[in-house]
């Protein structure tokens, strides 16, 4: 049976959003598939050495689920995303949720090759030394080289 | 039933509790059989899906007491 291929495209880049493609990613290489993700945008965060960044808001995001309802003109108020955040990463570390890092970490064990969009890491002025070692660089034709090959491919 | 490792994935979700057997599995020789036990309901649907995709055969797969138990013969 040949190998099968995903790829993703990672856009987004908050802690809910940021789930989806590490967790495809780490399954599927578990599985034995070859695995590239694409990352762009406010997907970049995701290969930032540090992902303190990453963060979740109440504020337009209506069906997030809350201890206490919670009025809009509370949301807006300074600290109540690091706060919701907050909330979020204790809610997952008592499921037994992985952290990003951790699931980030099984990625590249598995060796699920990540390219860094190269025109939105020059558009937000990243530096190389602001992500993780061992990712490529690359733009659309670099992704759909890969893509084009493959059995299931994501835009998250 | 024997085992020659096992692999306690209690408490962890979704992915971990595949990730972490497909990496338990990779230092075993094939033939060998691997326990693992997981408190994760989608585990169950999950170990399936992973043994028919990777050829590792789910020998077994049990409940006790709330933990689901299962088998993998390493392929």
């Amino acid at each position: 049976m040949a190998t099968k291929k995903m790829a993703i495209i990672a856009t987004k880049g908050t802690l809910d959003m940021a789930y989806p493609p590490l967790i495809l990613a780490s399954t599927a290489a578990a599985l034995g598939w070859d695995v590239q993700v694409f990352f762009t945008f406010y997907g970049l965060q995701l290969l930032r050495k540090e992902l303190d960044g990453i963060k979740i808001s109440p504020l337009a995001n209506p069906a997030m689920p809350m201890p206490v309802p919670m009025p809009v003109f509370v949301q807006i108020l300074p600290g109540m995303e690091s706060m919701a955040t907050m909330m979020m990463k204790d809610k997952m570390k008592k499921k037994g949720v992985a952290s990003l890092e951790e699931l980030r970490s099984l990625c590249l064990e598995a060796e699920v090759k990540f390219i860094a969009c190269q025109m939105t890491v020059d558009l937000f002025e990243f530096q190389k030394n602001e992500f993780i070692d061992g990712i490529e660089y690359g733009g659309a034709a670099t992704f759909m080289k890969f893509a084009g090959e493959t059995d299931v491919c994501l835009f998250i | 039933m024997n085992f020659d490792k096992e692999f306690d994935a209690s408490g962890l979700a979704c992915p971990l509790p595949i990730v972490k057997t497909k990496k338990a599995l990779s230092d075993m020789s094939a033939g060998q059989v691997l326990r693992v036990v997981a408190t994760d309901p989608g585990s169950v649907a999950d170990m399936a899906a992973f043994a028919e995709q990777t050829g590792n055969q789910l020998l077994e797969q049990s409940t006790q007491d709330k933990k689901f138990v299962f088998f993998l013969k390493k392929a």
